[in-house]
């Protein structure tokens, strides 16, 4: 795992695995999207956004993620969320963001 | 049921914390950086942007945008159909799709369709508008409700009120420029005149030419040793400059009588610090004490001055100032009677003077200014341009000073006392 700007990442191939922990509800929240936008520019293929460590996603982070959606869309990727805990599963599919993304 | 609560809590916890974020004086950037985060993850929202509007350019800038790309017009005219019907909507969402009749949304269609803009939210605070908020799609596809729309337009209320909060700010800070770019003004119309009027105070007396204006400056010295604030110095400066006013009222032949005047002559001449202060009285001076130095500028500590016989601290101080700057032009310049003193004598008379006529602490400054320029220690070339090059230079000045400095004690307190 490899650390870039305070954002853990981890490459595979042309799968990255992004971790979101507790930036993604802040406006710092935009160094994962940043960070996102990286991979995706560096030919990853399938960005997997990592919420082990993500207790709540609040408006700023749904806002973020909808950024990496974008992002993943424009660039032709699939975009996977994983380790999403119950409660904001029922968010994401509550705002229709279960739409554009695989929840694993 | 349980879908709407959660709904509810999501949406309601993005308007609380807009409302602090908006309350929080903080970067005004970043401000509407996370008011859009807040504003688009609250409903999903796909892309969208908030735009600022400049009323004297009839445009809307945007501040911030996400998910609308580099292509998006940055800056978008309104015309005055537009704002009128913006002004009537107030905070309530335009649906782009209904309003293509307005100028506006003909003008924009292809950059709103490419985006696929479907609000518009007019930003009107106080019945003026101060911005507008575009945005695109939500992300489940659905269409706004009206739910979604009462939402957008409490959280726009926010956003709006920031906005007309920064535009408060600028323009509180425009006209502080402006009044403080006034008041120079008026400060150097004040100097220009105080120096005018020292011209012609000193065109009346053809052998002391120059020297109010010297005394002036001699007095800016004396308050710039001591320390005293810019205003103060300002203030002891323009007391020098406009000293001997009351001068204009004495006869030319007494001011320029090539001979030591007789006592009635004398008498004549020695009203001219109470006339001088009757003079300035009335004047609205943005310094204090300027009426009072012309007044007591000829007092000495030990009371045997005019026009009042003053003591001491009965003294005003800037009058002690201009009189130590006074008295140092006297004797540095040619008189009709009496050639200008080498600087070594003058010297020693201040310091045989200091507690007798002169504030020991304002000869020690004086000498301590003159001493740095000697010495080379101040790059300031103030007495050179007064006195001149070689006055300055002349041979045993440095030890003289440094004796006058060391044979008083700049601490001491106004020295002499009443003999009564």
């Amino acid at each position: 795992m490899e650390i870039n700007n305070n954002v853990s990442v981890q490459t595979s191939g042309e799968t990255a695995v992004v971790y979101a922990n507790d930036y993604l509800n802040k406006l710092t929240g935009e160094k994962i999207e940043r960070e996102c936008r990286r991979q995706l520019e560096a030919g990853c293929k399938t960005l997997v956004v990592n919420f082990a460590e993500t207790e709540i996603v609040n408006s700023i982070g749904v806002s973020i993620l909808l950024g990496v959606i974008d992002a993943a869309s424009n660039a032709g990727a699939k975009i996977v969320f994983s380790d999403v805990n119950n409660d904001t599963i029922e968010l994401f599919e509550m705002l229709g963001l279960t739409k554009h993304v695989t929840v694993s | 049921m349980a879908e709407n609560q959660q709904k509810l809590i999501h949406t309601f916890g993005a308007l609380a914390e807009l409302g602090s974020e908006v309350s929080q004086k903080q970067n005004f950037q970043e401000m509407m950086r996370t008011s859009l985060h807040l504003l688009l993850g609250s409903l999903a929202i796909m892309r969208g942007g908030i735009a600022r509007y400049s009323r004297y350019g009839h445009e809307l800038n945007m501040l911030v945008m996400r998910g609308l790309g580099d292509d998006f017009p940055l800056s978008l005219s309104l015309c005055y159909e537009d704002e009128r019907q913006f002004l009537v909507n107030d905070l309530y969402p335009i649906e782009v799709a209904q309003a293509k009749v307005l100028p506006f949304f003909q003008i924009y269609d292809q950059s709103f369709e490419k985006k696929r803009i479907e609000l518009l939210v007019p930003l009107v605070i106080r019945d003026e508008i101060v911005g507008v908020i575009l945005l695109g799609e939500k992300a489940n596809g659905e269409a706004y409700s009206g739910y979604d729309k009462e939402i957008i337009c409490a959280m726009a209320r926010h956003i709006g009120v920031g906005i007309a909060q920064r535009n408060m700010m600028a323009e509180l800070e425009r006209r502080s420029d402006e009044n403080r770019k006034l008041y120079d003004d008026l400060r150097m119309t004040y100097k220009d005149t105080v120096k005018a009027f020292a011209a012609a105070i000193d065109y009346k007396d053809k052998y002391t030419e120059g020297h109010s204006v010297r005394v002036g400056k001699y007095s800016e010295i004396i308050a710039q040793e001591l320390g005293l604030e810019e205003s103060e110095v300002e203030g002891v400066a323009v007391a020098g400059y406009l000293h001997d006013v009351g001068k204009l009222t004495v006869e030319r032949n007494i001011i320029n009588a090539p001979y030591r005047i007789n006592a009635k002559e004398s008498a004549e001449l020695n009203k001219h610090p109470a006339v001088g202060y009757e003079i300035l009285l009335p004047i609205h001076h943005p310094y204090t004490d300027v009426p009072l130095a012309a007044k007591y500028h000829h007092e000495r500590l030990d009371g045997r001055g005019y026009p009042d016989g003053l003591y001491d601290k009965e003294i005003p101080y800037i009058a002690k100032i201009v009189n130590l700057a006074d008295s140092f032009d006297a004797m540095t310049t040619d008189r009709p009677y009496k050639r200008r003193r080498p600087a070594n004598e003058v010297i020693e008379d201040l310091q045989r003077n200091a507690g007798k006529q002169f504030a020991p602490e304002l000869v020690t400054a004086f000498c301590r200014g003159m001493l740095k320029e000697v010495t080379g220690e101040s790059k300031d070339k103030r007495f050179r341009r007064l006195l001149g090059r070689e006055y300055m230079e002349a041979e045993g000045i440095v030890p003289i000073l440094k004796n006058a400095l060391n044979g008083m004690n700049a601490t001491s307190s106004l020295t002499f006392v009443s003999p009564d």
